[in-house]
């Protein structure tokens, strides 16, 4: 019997270890293999790469090699800035108006306001798309930021409706029966404590907001070019081998956000709870 | 409500000036009109026979409903979800069940190796993918060095490739609900029935995965909506030969025009997606019951 459990155990060791193993490789080699490929001295993106040398980087700092990059990489912070601003003023009103509502309809906007996270995004993109023209609007970047605003509204308001709920309630009476007015009170007592909530959201929101698809492959244009989209273009056509240096900015960019995240709210605490 | 209303006119002090509630007027405000109007006009416009959006009708939809070719993208699609997620559970939940066994230092390592990618760009590793399964593509090159195959193999544009890529891009949606879950298992369950004799396997199948049941469920249904909307990797992996329903939307109202039939294509998907989520989550809360009965 005892050896019969060894032998179940290491069965078990054996292939949990494994799969886990397999999952972390699946994980981060792909990383690693863009990372590597970027630096390439070739001219197509093989692996191992041949030698070593910056020149897709160089291509694609290169301002006028690459001004259709560096246009679609300002509109896509242009419109993840702005939508995330209202995001955060409209995001943060709706929770703190709507955290603690018991009520019904209070349930049911909440609902709402979280429903595109799990609504087909290419659905509303498309929605938005014909609403926007039949009602005679000309595709603009505020129009991409309105349906990035919509998309990526629902992290910030899923970390700041958790933050409100983990506060306790006698601070805000006690702030109020001291005399403070309920202004001074969200100022003084509230704001700051829901801030790290707020900004956690907020990160999330942002970072979606750049990486969406769904609603700016419908709403953007030659003009209004999005990063995302345009990095799509230089994969379909001819497999471009500045989209490695573009994927090397990225993930320097993810990896020294993530770090910083993890410093100033601890991100990772937040998505696991 | 009532109740916080009523005590806040009885104590004399300075409140808002309205209900606390309204405070949410700005974003409803916001979804009513560039999100339900949106949505209602898009299923207003899929009752239109021309793609002028002149004639009301039901043409459209008889023009997909009737076609045999529509099911097969519908039944593709689907199950590029389910697959998606069968991958993502088989090698994802191994990992939480190491990430629970792990000292918090590696703990911290984990987390932020699942969760980087999450803050990676869709189209970033989409692009990796083709790095690594193209012709000249690392698993090509390994195969082909150790001699185990004499020609590159095809695995762009196939269903495997594709398969394998959104396990890895949807994997970190997975994780978080699961690890979420099973950092709050009480770790005394597990040695309580490692003291009354069973075995390693017999305690993952018969004590933690039917506790861990909600963070699955609710991977499994972040996992399945975003893999079968996948466009990008759907189309840049798969090609333009695996047709799914994000292609045939694109398709039809980009390239085509026929906003009509893009309208009934991506209700259809809309529809298909909630039927299996809540099909999902009906079965979750169903198992749920089953750990407390």
């Amino acid at each position: 019997m005892g050896r019969r459990r060894s032998l179940g155990d290491l069965s078990y060791s054996l292939v949990i270890g494994g799969l886990a193993t397999l999952a972390l490789l699946i994980i981060v080699a792909p990383v690693v293999i863009v990372l590597m490929t970027s630096f390439t001295e070739g001219r197509s993106l093989k692996f191992p790469p041949t030698g070593f040398s910056l020149q897709w980087y160089e291509a694609l700092f290169d301002a006028s090699k690459s001004r259709q990059i560096h246009r679609a990489v300002s509109n896509s912070l242009e419109v993840a800035a702005w939508s995330t601003g209202f995001g955060i003023l409209f995001g943060s009103m709706a929770s703190l108006g709507l955290a603690r509502n018991r009520h019904r309809l209070a349930r049911a906007a909440d609902g709402l306001f979280l429903s595109p996270l799990v609504l087909p995004g290419l659905t509303f993109g498309l929605a938005a798309l014909m609403y926007f023209t039949l009602i005679g609007f000309r595709p603009s970047l505020n129009l991409i930021i309105a349906g990035h605003m919509i998309v990526t509204v629902p992290f910030i308001i899923r970390t700041t409706s958790a933050s409100i709920s983990q506060l306790d309630p006698a601070l805000n009476d006690s702030s109020q029966s001291l005399g403070a007015s309920w202004f001074y009170t969200l100022r003084r007592v509230t704001l700051p404590l829901i801030a790290p909530g707020i900004f956690a959201g907020a990160f999330l929101a942002f970072m979606a907001s750049i990486d969406n698809v769904p609603v700016s492959l419908f709403l953007s244009t030659a003009r209004t070019d999005m990063l995302p989209i345009r990095m799509w273009g230089m994969m379909e056509s001819t497999l471009d081998p500045r989209i490695a240096a573009v994927s090397g900015v990225l993930i320097a960019a993810a990896f020294l956000l993530m770090l910083v995240m993890e410093w100033t709210v601890g991100l990772t605490r937040r998505m696991r709870d | 409500m009532t109740s916080e209303r009523t005590t806040g006119v009885a104590r004399p002090r300075r409140r808002l000036p309205l209900a606390e509630w309204q405070l949410a007027l700005p974003l409803a405000l916001a979804f009513a009109s560039i999100f339900l109007a949106p949505l209602l006009m898009l299923v207003g416009v899929s009752f239109f026979n021309d793609d002028k959006i002149t004639q009301p009708g039901f043409g459209q939809w008889a023009k997909f409903l009737g076609d045999p070719f529509s099911y097969k993208v519908i039944a593709d699609t689907m199950l590029l979800g389910l697959k998606t997620v069968c991958a993502t559970i088989v090698i994802g939940y191994p990992l939480a069940l190491i990430y629970l066994d792990a000292s918090p230092r590696l703990q911290k390592v984990l987390i932020f190796i699942i969760v980087m990618p999450l803050l990676l760009s869709v189209v970033v590793r989409t692009f990796a993918w083709i790095v690594v399964l193209g012709r000249e593509g690392v698993v090509n090159t390994l195969l082909l060095q150790l001699g185990i195959i004499s020609e590159p193999l095809r695995l762009l544009q196939t269903e495997l490739g594709l398969v394998i890529s959104l396990t890895q891009i949807e994997m970190p949606l997975m994780l978080l609900p699961l690890i979420s879950v099973m950092s709050r298992l009480d770790p005394n369950l597990r040695d309580a029935s490692a003291a009354l004799g069973a075995s390693r396997w017999r305690t993952l199948f018969k004590v933690i995965v039917p506790l861990s049941m909600p963070g699955l469920v609710a991977g499994c249904l972040l996992v399945f909506a975003s893999s079968t909307t996948a466009f990008i990797s759907q189309t840049v992996i798969g090609g333009v030969r695996l047709i799914y329903l994000p292609l045939l939307i694109w398709q039809q109202s980009l390239v085509v025009f026929n906003w009509p039939f893009a309208a009934v294509v991506s209700l259809t998907l809309l529809v298909s997606v909630l039927t299996v989520v809540s099909a999902l989550s009906y079965l979750g809360r169903r198992s749920g019951g089953y750990v407390h009965g």
